[in-house]
C-alpha cells in the first residue's frame, strides 16, 4: 500500500482512507446494521469520532452495542456484553430490518456490477461452480430493508465486473427506476467506497460513477481496476484526506483489537 | 399426561411430537442420546448463531457414523464442515456457509465443487427466510411469508422459494416452506434437575428451532439445582418441550458459551489450514474426534 501524507507529517494507507471515508458517511441519526470487516471498523470509528450517538446493530441480535475492541465474528461475546439488549434472529430480521427500523446497511461481496448489484454466492455456474462462496446471509434483505446501503470493497477487475456470475443482492438492478418497479421503496446503494475512489449513483440512470478519487491515485489507475468502462462525474473531486484525529482514533482502535485478540485462548 | 398438551397441539398432528417428551426430558449420556435420537436419513437442525454451537453433539454423530442426513443450519460453521467432510450428509439447507471472519469452509466447498466425499445437494436461502421458516415451523404454519428475495437470483435456483399475493393489498410476498426438522440439537448454559433449560446471551434461533422440530436434544454446560434466570423474561425452554438432555461441559467449544468460556478465535483461524486438504482434514478428525472424546476440553 502506498502511503500519502494527510496533514504535514502524517502518512496514511489506502486501507485507512477507505475506512475513514466510509465512517464519514454515517451520522448521529443513523441506526446501522454492521457487517464484519471494514464495515465494522468504519462504524466503530464513526462512533468514536463524529457520530457518538449512532446506534450499531449486528445481525447476531445485539442492539445498540458499544464494543471496546472490534469483533472477529458477528456474534462475539463483546457485542452481547456491551449491548443495550440482545434479541433473537427472527426479531432482528422481522421487526428491525423488515420493520424499517434500520437506516443504514453496510455490505461487501466478491463481485459488484455497474449498478451495485452484488455476488457473494458462486463464481461460474450455480449448479457446477468454479468457486463456491459463502452465500447470501442477511445481504438480500439488508439491501432492500435498510433505507440506504453503503458498499465497501477493494477495487480490482476481478471484483468490479461487467456481468455477475450470480446476482445475490439487489443494488439498482438494471438501473433507473428498477427498484421501484420491483416494489422496493428504499433508497438502495448510495455509495461504493473503495481503496482507490468513491462511486455514487448517477441521477436518473443509477449507474455508479466515480465522484471522488483518493489523493495520490490516478484516473488511469481507477479505470484499470474496473472491469466495465467506468464513467467519472463531471464534478470529479478528490476524497478529503483523513484528519490526525481520525487516524489516531482508527489506529488506537486497531491496536486495542490486536492486543485483545492476542490475549485470547 | 396428555392433559399437559397445549390445546393448539391437540388439533395438530398428534404423531409430530412423540409422547416420550411429555414427562420431561430423559437425562442421558451424550453417546446414548445420539444413538437413540439420530437415525440415518433424518432431517437434523443444529443451531447456534456463532454462540452455543453444539460441537460435542456433532462430533458424537460423526463417531456413530450417521449417514444420509439432511443437515439444516443458517450458518454451517465448522461443525457442518466437519460433518460434511466425514460423509454424514446428503443434503444441506443453509443461508451462509463460511468460516466467520476467516474465509471459506473448505470441506463444504470440496463437497459442492468436487463431490467429495460424496455429492451434496444444497437448498440455499437467506438468513431472513430461514429465521422466518423456523418461526413458521414453531407456530405450526405450513410456510413463512416475508418481504424478501426481491430482484435476485436465488429463487431461480431454489424452487422452494415461491410467492403469494397478499389477500388484503394484492402485494406479492415471498414464501418459503416452514422448517420442521425431525430433530433439533442445541447447546445451552444449564438445565435444572427437572429438565428446564436456560439459554442466555446471543440466543439466535434456538428456541424457534426446538419448537419447530419433532424432537429436541439439548446439550448443557451443567445441570444445577436452580436455574437462577436473570429475569422472568429469560429464555427458558420448559422441561416438557425437550426430549432429552445430555450434559456436555465445553460442548460448544471452539465456539463459546456466554458466562462459561470464550470463543477460540485462534481455532477458527487454525481450521483454515487443517481443513484445506483432504488428508490433513482426515488426520485431524481421526485424532481429535474418532479416536478421542476430549476435543471439547481442549
Amino acid at each position: 500500500m502506498s502511503a500519502v501524507p494527510a496533514e504535514p507529517g502524517i502518512a496514511y494507507t489506502r486501507e485507512e482512507i477507505m475506512v475513514v471515508a466510509a465512517s464519514r458517511m454515517l451520522t448521529n441519526a443513523d441506526v446501522c446494521l454492521v457487517g464484519i470487516g471494514v464495515p465494522s471498523v468504519a462504524c466503530n470509528l464513526a462512533k468514536l469520532t463524529h457520530a457518538p450517538r449512532i446506534k450499531l446493530i449486528y445481525e447476531s441480535g445485539t442492539i445498540d452495542t458499544n464494543p471496546a475492541v472490534l469483533p472477529l465474528s458477528i456474534g462475539d461475546s463483546e457485542l452481547c456484553e456491551t449491548s443495550l439488549t440482545t434479541v433473537s434472529l427472527p426479531e432482528i430480521f422481522r421487526y428491525w430490518l423488515q420493520g424499517g427500523r434500520i437506516t443504514v446497511g453496510f455490505l461487501g461481496g466478491a463481485q459488484i456490477d455497474r449498478f451495485a448489484n452484488l455476488n457473494s454466492s458462486v463464481i461460474g455456474d450455480y449448479s457446477n461452480p468454479t468457486v463456491r462462496l459463502p452465500g447470501a446471509g442477511g445481504a438480500p434483505e439488508i439491501a432492500t430493508g435498510c433505507d440506504r446501503v453503503f458498499v465497501v470493497m477493494d477495487m480490482s477487475p476481478r471484483r468490479f465486473v461487467g456481468k455477475l456470475s450470480f446476482l445475490t443482492t439487489l443494488g439498482h438492478g438494471e438501473g433507473g427506476d428498477h427498484r421501484q418497479r420491483l416494489g422496493v421503496h428504499t433508497t438502495g446503494p448510495v455509495a461504493v467506497i473503495t481503496d482507490l475512489c468513491i462511486l455514487e449513483p448517477e441521477a436518473g440512470t443509477k449507474e455508479m460513477i466515480v465522484t471522488t478519487i483518493h489523493e495520490g491515485v490516478t484516473r488511469e489507475e481507477v479505470e484499470d481496476a474496473c472491469g466495465w468502462k467506468l464513467r467519472f462525474s463531471e464534478e470529479l473531486g478528490q476524497t478529503a484526506s483523513p484528519t490526525a484525529v481520525e487516524l489516531e482514533a482508527l489506529r488506537s482502535l486497531q491496536e486495542r483489537t490486536r492486543r485483545a485478540h492476542l490475549g485470547e485462548d | 399426561m396428555s392433559s399437559l398438551l397445549p390445546s393448539t397441539r391437540a388439533v395438530f398432528d398428534p404423531t409430530a411430537r412423540p409422547d416420550d417428551s411429555l414427562d420431561g426430558p430423559a437425562f442421558l449420556p451424550l453417546d446414548e442420546a445420539i444413538d437413540w435420537l439420530v437415525s440415518d436419513g433424518m432431517k437434523v437442525a443444529m443451531e447456534g448463531f456463532t454462540h452455543l454451537i453444539p460441537f460435542a453433539a456433532g462430533h458424537e454423530v460423526i463417531r456413530q457414523r450417521r449417514k444420509h442426513l439432511t443437515l439444516i443450519r443458517m450458518t454451517p460453521d465448522l461443525i457442518y464442515d466437519q460433518m460434511i467432510g466425514m460423509g454424514c450428509a446428503d443434503k444441506l439447507v443453509f443461508s451462509w456457509g463460511g468460516n466467520p471472519g476467516v474465509g471459506s469452509l473448505h470441506r463444504l466447498r470440496d463437497a459442492i465443487e468436487h463431490g467429495w466425499p460424496g455429492p451434496l445437494e444444497v437448498e440455499e436461502h437467506t438468513h431472513a427466510a430461514m429465521a422466518n421458516a423456523y418461526e413458521a415451523g414453531a407456530a405450526n404454519l405450513p410456510f413463512a411469508v416475508l418481504h424478501g428475495y426481491t430482484g435476485v437470483d436465488l429463487p431461480r435456483v431454489n424452487p422452494m422459494i415461491r410467492s403469494v399475493e397478499c389477500p388484503y393489498t394484492g402485494r406479492r410476498l415471498a414464501t418459503v416452506p416452514a422448517l420442521r426438522p425431525d430433530l433439533a440439537i442445541i447447546h445451552a448454559q444449564k438445565a435444572d434437575r427437572a429438565g428446564n433449560v436456560l439459554v442466555e446471551g446471543i440466543v439466535g434461533v434456538q428456541k424457534e428451532c426446538a419448537f419447530a422440530a419433532k424432537r429436541a436434544l439439548v446439550t448443557v454446560e451443567e445441570v444445577v439445582d436452580d436455574l437462577l434466570p436473570g429475569s422472568v423474561n429469560s429464555v427458558v425452554l420448559p422441561s416438557w418441550t425437550i426430549t432429552a438432555i445430555a450434559c456436555a461441559p465445553r460442548g460448544a467449544f471452539p465456539s463459546y458459551a456466554h458466562g462459561y468460556y470464550p470463543r477460540s478465535n485462534s481455532f477458527y483461524l487454525k481450521w483454515d489450514a487443517i481443513s484445506r486438504e483432504r488428508d490433513s482434514f482426515l488426520a485431524w478428525m481421526n485424532e481429535n474426534v474418532l479416536q478421542s472424546r476430549e476435543m471439547a476440553l481442549s
